[in-house]
């Protein structure tokens, strides 16, 4: 009890002592955490709310639509082999609805006032229909901004919005599977007249009365019909559909519930995949980062660590020291970043407006603590464990007499220096002092310049949608705010990791700094190397970044998601060009600062 | 307090250096004047933090003060810019430090250039300078070793050959003995004769008597003041002397 209330205590204290380290180290496992959470968060929304919904409406396991002329066959699937309930047929027509002078295509579905045992929306606000009133499907009311309350038109008769329901029987909008004869389709289509007369463009889903919907359709024949059914089993639903009750004609149309799932959370799994790449991206730039945060207090802790040994402290108790205080920050990294995670997925799950918790109230579940928990104390470990071991197990004499760690030195990378101005001679000569810093260095900026070609990539895409059809506007919205989010934490850590990488070559070449001055290096010599020395770096990481960092990278994200490259624009030589000279411009600007102290630290004080 | 009559290559007048404020205020050097003709040698001894070290960081350059003029060859150097001063050390002033401060990733020759190709030499010509300077200094078979793989005595000599690597007017050494034993101690003793001998102008701070002793004169330094000057030659003057009952 005593020596854990003695490495808490001298945890505390250090990370008390050395705020702005502190701060860094929690910003940069705060910025791994969030992802992950945001990823796991989207995991879980691609499920969870679904699931919730069909608890909540009576969902069916297979919903079967067929043309007026169908309808028999439609009915027949009542008595079919393995069904126990069902709702329907009823009526479907496709209209327009105006609100506010926007016009969208909807499918009106013909419902009774009464509750039924299958398929009965979710009322999230004011009643379920009745005639003149329409009831519109939440994640569409919420697209074109429809309230309890107001009136809308219909193929210009005028209803009142009694209501707001959510279903398990179809996709929320912009999904929305396609009930009627003329047909459907999400996503842009051109107007240049090849498009079917009569389609249906990203159509919205609203229920009236079976009249009201009869009564909109100016041909009976015109009608189509949809039937809910319950299975005793509804493991089976899909094999049920794919029977397709074919026996006469063609097949009916039949999606079972597994279907609706994938199409309900195909965006949330597509924003997912991209979160936990970038959480991945992000807890290797945690590592980089961390890695030379760690190493540099490590270096400044060597007296501690003496003091600690000298007075008796085991080389398990001086290791445990050293890791607490990393521990503690990873932990509180951890639930700051779920809770982060948590309250900021619900921007990112918009497509899951038309399901039950899907929007405001998405969830952590145990098993996403226990993830994001686990990856921040794996990276502060990971991060730490090299130099605390070192640590524990110095000498306690050198330890006492706070003998810095010799540099590297690298003879041939000297003798070529030799022939260079002062601050490329001194720039190479610092980064050739600590390889292992510059090869953290440049893996934090090749994992960033990898982002952001596929930044770059996705982006390109994006901004083809919706003319490719794969996703609608609404999609690309939710989309772009995902890679936004990770566009922003990237180039946060990598900012943070390139200043804490400058920070600690300066403290690490305070003393060479200031010899090299006292031999008449000037400041700004001894400044520009200093930026040099990280410069240089980030100009081999960016390039690395590109090729083969962006190229791989986006080759696992398209094996990952069952992506087809072709149907992508990469980036034209020009655009990776200025991403590598940007890089390298940025660093510059961020690495001045910390180099300009450093080159300016009084001589005499450091020697 | 110099009687050389040719202009001083060193002069400080009204030297100081002052830290801290109100009941804080610490002057490290307190009115220091003091000339050093070419080819003189002169030591600086006194207790631990009389401020002999300030003022030989004044002298260089290294430091700036907080009032007072420093002369280098008839050039003032205290309101010198940073670059300027920078060039200054560069070619002017040669330091050789109590802790040696080489470079532990270089090897001596290495160390010994560095200075020249701080000062634009090309890389052969900085190379050849500082093999002249440790053959010179009886380095020659060390010359790729790492300071690691050197003892004190030699490490010493790498770094009095650094300094001198420009062709300084002036070798400024602090404690250059201080962290040596008793042969590395001897070792660079002499070495030190030897430059005195080239008529390299040298200032020495230094506890050591043995050092001081190389030296045409002598300073005494306590509380930030000369207090006291000997002639090696003969004879010495100041307060000290005053006080010790040498002078009237």
């Amino acid at each position: 009890m005593g020596r854990a209330l003695l490495v808490t205590r001298l945890a505390l204290r250090d990370l008390r002592r050395r705020r702005t380290e502190a701060a860094l180290l929690l910003i940069a496992i705060l910025a791994a955490t969030t992802t992950l959470t945001l990823g796991l968060v989207m995991r879980d929304a691609a499920a969870d709310p679904y699931e919730s919904t069909r608890a909540a409406t009576s969902g069916p396991d297979v919903v079967a639509h067929a043309q007026s002329a169908e309808f028999d066959r439609l009915e027949n699937l009542v008595s079919a082999a393995g069904v126990t309930h069902h709702s329907g047929p009823y009526p479907v027509t496709a209209a327009k609805l105006q609100n506010s002078g926007r016009t969208s295509d909807v499918q009106a579905v013909g419902r009774d006032a009464e509750s039924v045992s299958v398929d009965q929306p979710k009322v999230l606000q004011g009643n379920w229909v009745s005639d003149g009133g329409v009831v519109v499907e939440a994640a569409f009311a919420d697209a074109i901004d429809v309230h309890v309350g107001g009136t809308v038109t219909l193929d210009g008769r005028s209803f009142k919005v009694v209501g707001v329901a959510i279903t398990a029987a179809m996709p929320p909008y912009p999904g929305s599977s396609c009930l009627v004869a003329p047909g459907c389709v999400n996503g842009a289509v051109p107007d240049d007249g090849t498009a079917p007369a009569g389609l249906l463009r990203n159509p919205g889903l609203v229920w009236l009365t079976q009249a009201d919907v009869r009564s909109l359709g100016s041909d009976p024949a015109s009608l189509s019909y949809v039937l809910n059914l319950k299975l005793a089993d509804p493991a089976q639903a899909q094999a049920f559909a794919d029977t397709g009750q074919g026996d006469r004609g063609h097949p009916l149309f039949m999606q079972s519930w597994p279907d609706i799932l994938d199409d309900a959370t195909e965006l949330a799994r597509d924003s997912q995949i991209l979160l936990l790449l970038g959480a991945w991206l992000l807890s290797l730039l945690a590592v980089a980062g961390l890695s030379v945060l760690v190493g540099g207090r490590m270096a400044d802790q060597t007296r501690r660590v003496g003091l600690l040994k000298a007075a008796g402290g085991t080389p398990g108790l001086v290791a445990a020291v050293l890791l607490a205080e990393y521990v503690l920050v990873a932990v509180v990294a951890a639930a700051a970043g779920l809770a982060i995670g948590a309250l900021t997925a619900p921007l990112l799950t918009e497509s899951s407006a038309g399901l039950v918790g899907g929007a405001g109230t998405a969830s952590l579940t145990w098993s996403t603590v226990g993830l994001v928990t686990a990856v921040a104390l794996g990276v502060a470990v990971v991060a730490t464990a090299v130099p605390a071991v070192r640590g524990a197990r110095s000498s306690t004499v050198s330890a006492l007499a706070d003998a810095p760690r010799p540099p590297h030195r690298a003879g041939r990378l000297i003798a070529l220096s030799a022939g260079l101005p002062v601050p490329l001679l001194l720039a190479l000569r610092v980064a050739a002092r600590r390889p292992r810093r510059v090869v953290l260095g440049v893996l934090s900026i090749a994992v960033t310049v990898s982002g952001i070609y596929v930044l770059l990539v996705l982006n390109a895409f994006l901004g083809d949608q919706p003319s490719t059809g794969a996703y609608t506007e609404g999609q690309v919205v939710v989309l772009r705010h995902v890679l936004l989010v990770w566009t922003v934490i990237l180039l946060s850590l990598a900012a943070v990791n390139a200043v804490v990488i400058t920070w600690a070559t300066v403290l690490d070449n305070r003393h060479a700094s200031a010899l090299a001055r006292a031999l008449g290096a000037t400041s700004r010599e001894v400044t520009a190397a200093l930026a040099a020395a990280q410069v240089l770096p980030a100009l081999l990481g960016a390039v690395l970044g590109v090729v083969p960092g962006g190229f791989l990278l986006f080759t696992a994200i398209n094996v990952i998601t069952g992506g087809d490259s072709e149907k992508v624009t990469l980036p034209v030589p020009w655009e990776l060009i200025a991403v590598v000279l940007v890089t390298v411009l940025v660093v510059a600007v961020l690495t001045s600062v910390p180099a300009y102290l450093g080159g300016r630290r009084p001589v005499t004080e450091t020697l | 307090m110099s009687n050389a009559a040719e202009t001083p290559v060193l002069r400080a007048r009204g030297l100081r250096k002052e830290y801290g404020k109100g009941e804080g205020l610490v002057r490290a050097v307190d009115g220091v004047d003091l000339d050093v003709s070419a080819g003189e040698t002169v030591a600086i001894m006194g207790p631990s933090g009389c401020g002999k070290s300030t003022l030989l960081h004044l002298l260089g350059g290294l430091d700036r003060p907080s009032s007072g003029e420093v002369s280098l060859n008839g050039r003032r150097i205290d309101d010198f810019s940073e670059k300027a001063l920078a060039a200054m050390r560069r070619t002017d002033v040669g330091y050789v430090f109590q802790s040696f401060h080489l470079m532990e990733e270089l090897t001596a020759v290495e160390n010994v250039e560095l200075p020249a190709l701080l000062a634009g030499r090309s890389p052969r010509a900085a190379r050849r300078r500082a093999e002249e300077l440790l053959d010179q200094l009886g380095l020659a078979g060390r010359a790729r070793f790492l300071p690691s793989a050197l003892s004190g005595g030699q490490r010493q000599r790498v770094a009095v050959a650094r300094a001198l690597s420009n062709e300084p007017l002036v070798v400024l050494a602090d404690e250059p003995t201080g962290n040596l034993d008793s042969a590395a101690t001897l070792d660079v003793l002499q070495l030190f004769e030897e430059l005195h001998e080239s008529g390299q102008t040298l200032v020495i701070v230094t506890h050591d008597a043995r050092i001081a002793a190389t030296a045409d004169r002598m300073f005494s330094m306590r509380d930030g003041v000369l207090v006291d000057q000997t002639w090696l030659t003969g004879g010495t003057t100041g307060q000290l002397g005053a006080l010790a009952g040498l002078e009237d």
